[in-house]
């Protein structure tokens, strides 16, 4: 009876605790609770949204992963950035959910590529800037086909695309630029020339997405070379300097663009 | 925090578009990026955005006791600041090289240069005088620091206005904004800062450098020069050796950004002043709808309640008797009766919901309770207007004219009391009676 009276005063007050089905591509902001869908079929029969239950017992477990965003704090599910909701269901289980921000500082997430600028070298590593609160350090043995003797040709105020490995909260990150079979496989030092410009985390990741057909478009434009960092840094190089230049501002604006106006703006280039 | 680097392709890049008369940004090798002036709600304050750089201004004043050596002169004080918001390497509380050479040119383009009439701000010579105290602030930084900030202290200067004095014997009088409007302070021109980077050592120059660009330049020329052609300081650093007509064309040039972007202060000031003078939103304040949640507030208006319990019996007396009330009882709640129209009376139900939970022990009882009740309300209204209480509000005065039939049909008692005091009384008596009879 009790339980029923709880249940019941959670629905009457929805601006408590929102269910994150009910929420899904909509704005959240911080400090916001969210609820998470009982999957249990024993449960109360239908009786709804329940908060995540850190311990449910001899029930069958659901595994929902929190992603950027979302935080647990004891049983409640607290948004800590302000964005749109998104969920993605896989095969079993309650999916991945996270929340799309737009943000222009990055943060240091394990497995991510990006594009460092080396401000030092010392002994056998290097210091990378990535953008992050703390420069990374780079191994000068983690570059492919680098050994003792064979080191890499790295200068202080080169670009270079790397991965992390290590990103930890209060650690020092730590970046290498060959994949788990030592192979490079497109890591490494950035060319000498090309334009390097920063853009915020949104765009990079839209920019990143399978169905982008902003690279597409571009590519049929000019043909060119670009790295994308996901810690901001876009890096661009065309045939000439004018080329590079208008595909830099291109990128840029596509931020704030509709689709028809990227399609408007791309026709009117491919005809000068 | 440490300044992001600048990468080695970035820095070539950038030489090589310059050697190509491009910019990262479109612009050409003249020209400014755009200005946007706006202000504040009060005089003094406004803030000046040079493409994304933004700088804050604002002016106050006070009276202090001049220099010894200059009795009769006011003083001009300039004050810029780097905060971190600004970009995160530069470092709060420390005087940096920048910043020292940032304020030296502030004060050498504005004060050096005679701007504004030192002597109109002496109140007592020799005892008082005015203090003017320009504090800038870079909220962001995006390049070309000094220009905005030139532009937004004169623009703050020139939309100042002091408190009116007046001197008579020894005695000072400060007026406040209310008994006498503000004085604006005299300025004889308006000077400004215009910046050259050179590069190549001096082979390819660009106004207004961008921040990326300031990082690669050989060298920086800043002439402040006002729109009559006169140049009030003129500063050259990074160590480039410029050749005379190099010098010249650039004076030649600054003459005309100067007159551009002085053209561009007066009419800023110009639609600020009509704005205010027209009452309408002006400032900042443009952006902020502050009566929205203020809109539905009454102001609070003063009444005479001197004579108001005559007046009131006046009232009653002259009015017609209170007409039949329909006989026609609606039985909402089980005890809960209403008679007539109007609003639904509230204070019935709330009883009753209470009395229920207390009667839930036995639900038996508690139907036979309604059933009682409902008859008793009935009863009430069978009785017909002479038994229920009316409550009359009927005047732009807050007063409660009770009708109690109970007493006597015929006489009528006033009561002028106060809203909050009126309600509790009025209420007593009734629930009173309504328990004695739940009780029969």
């Amino acid at each position: 009876m009790a339980q029923a009276a709880a249940v019941a005063a959670q629905s009457l007050a929805p601006g408590k605790a929102r269910a994150a089905r009910t929420v899904l591509d909509q704005v959240v902001l911080p400090g916001e609770e969210l609820l998470l869908p009982e999957q249990d079929a024993e449960g109360l029969g239908g009786a709804g949204e329940r908060p995540l239950l850190l311990n449910p017992g001899a029930r069958s477990r659901v595994r929902v992963v929190c992603g950027p965003g979302l935080r647990r704090c004891g049983d409640r599910l607290l948004v800590t950035k302000c964005g749109r909701l998104r969920h993605k269901e896989p095969g079993g289980g309650g999916g991945v959910y996270w929340v799309d921000s737009q943000q222009k500082r990055y943060v240091p997430v394990k497995g991510d590529h990006v594009i460092g600028i080396v401000t030092a070298k010392s002994g056998d590593i290097f210091k990378v800037d990535v953008g992050g609160s703390e420069p990374a350090s780079l191994s000068y043995l983690a570059f492919e086909g680098a050994t003792k003797r064979n080191r890499p040709n790295v200068q202080v105020g080169d670009l270079i695309y790397g991965q992390f490995v290590v990103a930890n909260k209060d650690m020092e990150p730590e970046m290498v630029c060959i994949d788990s079979c030592g192979r490079a496989n497109g890591m490494g030092v950035i060319g000498q020339d090309g334009l390097l410009f920063k853009v915020t985390l949104g765009l990079i990741r839209k920019l990143l997405a399978p169905d982008c057909e902003i690279l597409q478009e571009v590519g049929k434009l000019y043909p060119l070379e670009i790295v994308f960092g996901m810690n901001g840094r876009i890096w661009v190089k065309a045939k000439t300097i004018q080329q590079t230049l208008i595909l830099a501002n291109i990128l840029e604006a596509c931020e704030h663009m509709t689709a028809d106006q990227r399609k408007q703006i791309f026709s009117r280039l491919a005809e000068s | 925090m440490k300044e992001t680097p600048l990468s080695n392709c970035e820095r070539r890049f950038l030489l090589r578009a310059i050697e190509e008369r491009k910019r990262l940004d479109g612009r050409q090798t003249y020209d400014y990026r755009n200005i946007k002036i706006t202000f504040g709600t009060d005089y003094g304050c406004c803030v000046v955005e040079l493409g994304k750089t933004r700088v804050l201004g604002q002016v106050s004043c006070e009276l202090v006791s001049p220099k010894l050596n200059r009795a009769t002169e006011g003083i001009l004080f300039f004050n810029l600041e780097l905060s971190q918001m600004a970009a995160p390497a530069f470092e709060p509380g420390r005087q940096s090289d920048l910043l020292v050479k940032l304020n030296r040119l502030l004060e050498r383009c504005l004060r050096n240069s005679k701007c504004i009439d030192t002597e109109s701000l002496c109140v007592v010579a020799g005892e008082k005088v005015w203090q003017i105290r320009v504090d800038l602030h870079l909220l962001n930084h995006d390049g070309n620091i000094i220009d905005a900030a030139s532009i937004a202290a004169i623009v703050a200067l020139c939309h100042f206005r002091r408190p009116d004095v007046s001197v008579q014997g020894n005695e000072v009088t400060l007026y406040t904004p209310e008994e006498r409007d503000p004085v604006p302070l005299s300025i004889h021109h308006m000077p400004v800062c215009v910046s050259f980077a050179f590069f190549q050592q001096g082979t390819f120059l660009l106004v207004d450098p961008s921040e990326r660009e300031e990082r690669v330049m050989d060298g920086l020329l800043v002439i402040a020069m006002n729109k009559h052609r006169e140049i009030c300081t003129i500063q050259s650093s990074g160590g480039i050796m410029l050749l005379n007509e190099q010098v010249l064309r650039c004076s030649k040039i600054a003459g005309v950004k100067v007159a551009e972007i002085t053209e561009l202060i007066q009419k800023a000031l110009e639609n600020d002043r009509k704005a205010r003078k027209e009452g309408g939103k002006f400032g900042f304040a443009e952006s902020i709808a502050n009566q929205r949640i203020t809109a539905f507030k009454m102001e609070k208006a003063l009444v005479d309640t001197s004579d108001v319990e005559e007046k009131a019996e006046e009232i009653i007396a002259e009015a017609e008797p209170p007409p039949e009330v329909v006989s026609n009882p609606v039985l909402w709640t089980p005890g809960t009766a209403q008679i007539g129209e109007g609003i639904e009376n509230s204070w019935g139900d709330l009883e009753d919901s209470e009395k229920e939970d207390e009667d839930e022990g036995g639900s038996d009882e508690a139907i036979v309770v309604g059933s009682v009740r409902a008859d008793a309300g009935i009863e009430a209204c069978s009785v017909g207007s002479q038994d229920a209480p009316i409550v009359l509000s009927d005047s732009e005065e807050e007063e409660m004219i009770i009708l109690e039939p109970d007493t006597n049909p015929k006489k009528i008692r006033t009561q002028t009391v106060s809203a909050k005091q009126g309600k509790a009384p009025s209420k007593q008596p009734v629930k009173r009676r309504k328990k004695k009879r739940i009780a029969n």
